[in-house]
């Protein structure tokens, strides 16, 4: 055990404070998408290696070599000093990652580094209608016709599809094929024809997704990923990627220290909620399973550094583990708050912009989304207990009656 | 950096872990519940292993390790329902003596604990929420009245709480003492009652600090004894399913049953690395020790029980008989789980000791 960083760590986590300082007033708050002074503190961060750290120059990164501790410094200090760590979204967290994995050097040359830079925005097409948690069940199909791929179906679930100029897109390609071998992993652009989108408004009254519908569309047939069929597991080796970013223990912490501020400002017949033993008790409760998640993450940080392999049930329970206890800790607040924790949109009582309610809501839908908590314990039990699959039964559409 | 254990951590929870598998199944276990066996063998292997001197300085014949050690090794116990004393024998009171021993009283008892020749139960609980009139009074080094439950009882040595928070040595000899056992759900580990009659004592010299540190060493060792105790038995539960058949299928086929143990794998997991960074945090003398000591000992309580009824609940009826033997471990997960402060208790002080709250009425008399 030796959770102390290192000499060298320390002189680069002394180079990082100093250029939050020097940035300290230049750096744009909440930068509008493609916006100009988001492009531009999107190319100092990769400049300075704060972002893109580890993607070689020729695509538009830094050009860095891995180092997860840096990595975490950098992330740790930005937070910490609430700096804007750069752009989101799935086209750099998704889509380039599987392009450095499985794209061609064309590929490469032609997306990641606008994607990088901000300049091109991305959408993901997996989930469809019939296709959630079975999620290689999908049926949109694409048919290859001369030199264009013919897509046809339906996605859902699609975040910022609205926004987005292209969509990384699972479609199915050989419809005679076992379902995880007939999938192929197409990019397109969201300008061509036969693209309808239409926005899905959810239960936080925003639309956080949407429904994306093809109708002929016709896509050149070298802009796929991987070879024909083989989309499954291109795919897959950034899924992983995903469940672990749904259930950072440090905006866990973030939240759960404002958490505390909250039980402590807030009153009830005058007494502050901190004083009321039963709501002081859950909330110290969720302080101790955060702490738990703070030390699973450390472990699972020291593994990837060490390359030691072990415990891949650590990894494996975080997001169930995260986003249930998030959804719990947003909760707890609103209770603290009573009929207060009811204000919405613009009601003057409003705490915290309203992120309580909203979290709470937005938690939910992530226990959801993402491999939903069920497919989470199955994958637990199946891969880290070792526990058999639930033998097949007939699809539904056999059985008389069945919807 | 690097968040895990060494080789010799490692080797040294396997080998305590091959002890028990070796020396002491089921069986012994049970011979032991019914009092046709004293564990004797079983804590003489554990001594010759230098368990017993694992906290004690090398001065004082001992190994020097920390807590973390301390905790594997409780873990190991655990997780094979050993019936020897470990949290106060081997944890709490050489900390107390290491702490505030005179060199007279180190050199006198240090030596022979950690040599497994005698053994040292602690009476502290009226530190951590005192139960019916029980209480210790001294006066003029003699200490009268009564503490109701003394961990690793049967002790040749005990340290004893007084109302102030001051900290004592009894000898199981001294006149005018009385011990009484104390029988509980937990037929594993020895619990009793200490009654004094103007007893002769020798008091230890310990800041109020150190006296709630050795009250936390002892919560995190009782936390990983848990977390040994609920892994065997979520390790049980998946062997279990996985043989059982009903409806012409292995019941670990069935999405509920998957479902429960995937429930405790993943509420569990986590687990491990919170009692490591206890131990490290403690070891390294870091700011969060305490907070840490106080929310591994009240999360584990939470997460063990859990563990403990749905690995029952697992096994269907046969989780109920005495058969499986599973309750050994239940019980032993029910006692960690009242020992050295209620879950609620810890919770509260650990608000206490975070400045979330300012009343003092409930708070730890030492810290």
């Amino acid at each position: 055990m030796d959770l102390s960083y290192g000499k060298e760590y320390d002189t680069f986590r002394t180079e990082v404070l100093s250029f939050l300082e020097q940035h300290k007033d230049s750096a744009p708050k909440n930068p509008a998408l493609r916006s100009p002074e988001a492009i531009a503190w999107q190319k100092t961060l990769i400049d300075a290696g704060y972002f893109a750290r580890t993607i070689p120059s020729e695509f538009g990164g830094h050009g860095g070599q891995p180092d997860i501790l840096k990595s975490r410094i950098i992330a740790e200090e930005f937070a910490r000093a609430r700096m804007h760590p750069g752009m989101g979204g799935q086209g750099i967290s998704m889509l380039v990652p599987t392009l450095l994995e499985s794209g061609t050097e064309e590929q490469k040359k032609q997306f990641i580094e606008p994607t990088l830079h901000g300049e091109m925005l991305w959408c993901q097409g997996y989930s469809e209608p019939g296709a959630g948690s079975d999620l290689a069940a999908l049926r949109t199909a694409a048919v290859l016709d001369g030199d264009e791929w013919v897509i046809n179906g339906q996605k859902i679930w699609t975040s910022t599809a609205h926004l987005a100029d292209w969509i990384f897109c699972l479609v199915r390609t050989e419809p005679d094929a076992p379902k995880h071998q007939g999938i192929s992993f197409l990019l397109f652009s969201m300008d061509t024809p036969g693209i309808e989108i239409r926005p899905l408004v959810d239960m936080t009254g925003n639309a956080n997704f949407n429904e994306v519908f093809f109708t002929d569309v016709r896509v050149p047939k070298g802009q796929i990923v991987g070879a024909r069929g083989e989309g499954w597991k291109v795919a897959n080796t950034i899924l992983k990627h995903e469940r672990g970013s749904l259930a950072d223990p440090n905006a866990m912490q973030h939240r759960l220290n404002g958490l505390i501020e909250l039980l402590e400002t807030e009153t009830v017949d005058g007494t502050r909620v901190i004083d009321i033993p039963s709501f002081r008790d859950r909330l110290m409760k969720i302080s101790g399973r955060v702490m738990a998640a703070k030390c699973n993450d450390l472990r699972l940080l020291s593994n990837s550094i060490n390359k030691t392999g072990g415990s891949p049930l650590a990894g494996m329970v975080t997001k169930l583990q995260g986003t249930e206890l998030r959804h719990e800790l947003e909760s707890l607040a609103i209770d603290a708050m009573g009929e207060i924790g009811l204000a919405f949109g613009d009601n003057p009582h409003l705490r915290g912009g309203g992120s309580w309610q909203y979290q709470y809501m937005y938690f939910l839908g992530l226990i959801i989304g993402g491999g939903t908590s069920q497919i989470q314990k199955n994958i637990i039990s199946e891969r880290a207990l070792g526990m058999p699959k639930e033998p097949k039964i007939p699809a539904a559409k056999n059985q008389k009656g069945a919807a | 950096m690097e968040f895990g254990l060494s080789e010799e951590q490692t080797l040294l929870q396997d080998s305590v872990k091959r002890l028990l598998t070796e020396q002491y199944p089921l069986d012994s276990v049970r011979a032991y519940a019914a009092g046709d066996d004293d564990a004797g063998k079983l804590r003489t292997s554990l001594a010759q292993m230098g368990i017993t001197a694992l906290l004690i300085d090398e001065a004082h014949a001992g190994v020097g390790l920390g807590l973390l050690d301390a905790a594997l090794v409780a873990e190991a116990l655990g997780s094979g329902t050993a019936p020897v004393p470990f949290a106060a024998s081997v944890v709490m009171v050489p900390r107390a003596l290491m702490l505030g021993g005179s060199d007279d009283q180190k050199d006198r008892w240090l030596p022979q604990l950690a040599a497994g020749e005698i053994t040292a139960g602690a009476a502290l609980s009226e530190l951590t929420g005192a139960r019916q009139d029980a209480s210790v009074e001294a006066n003029n080094g003699k200490l009268t009245g009564r503490s109701m439950f003394v961990i690793d009882f049967d002790a040749d040595i005990y340290l004893v709480a007084d109302v102030n928070g001051q900290l004592h040595i009894v000898e199981a000899s001294a006149s005018g003492l009385t011990q009484a056992e104390f029988k509980t759900v937990d037929a594993t580990r020895k619990l009793g009652e200490l009654k004094f009659d103007n007893v002769e004592a020798e008091p230890l010299n310990c800041t109020p600090e150190q006296v709630a540190s050795i009250l936390d060493w002892g919560r995190v060792v009782l936390a990983a004894d848990s977390l040994g105790a609920a892994q065997t038995m979520l390790d049980q539960a998946v062997a279990y399913a996985m043989q059982r058949e009903q409806f012409n299928r292995v019941i670990a086929s069935f999405q509920a049953v998957k479902h429960m143990c995937a429930e405790m794998a993943a509420s569990l997991e986590p687990c491990r690395a919170m009692v490591w960074y206890a131990g490290y945090s403690a070891d390294a003398q870091l700011e969060d020790s305490r907070q840490y000591a106080l929310h591994t000992k009240a999360h584990l309580s939470e997460v063990s029980q859990f563990v403990a009824r749905t690995a029952t609940e697992v096994h269907g009826g046969m989780g109920f008989t005495d058969l499986v033997g599973l309750h050994y471990w239940f019980k032993r997960i029910g006692a960690n789980r009242q020992l050295l402060g209620s879950p609620e208790r810890l919770r509260n002080d650990a608000a206490l000791d975070a400045d979330l709250i300012r009343e003092q009425n409930t708070k730890e008399k030492v810290a």
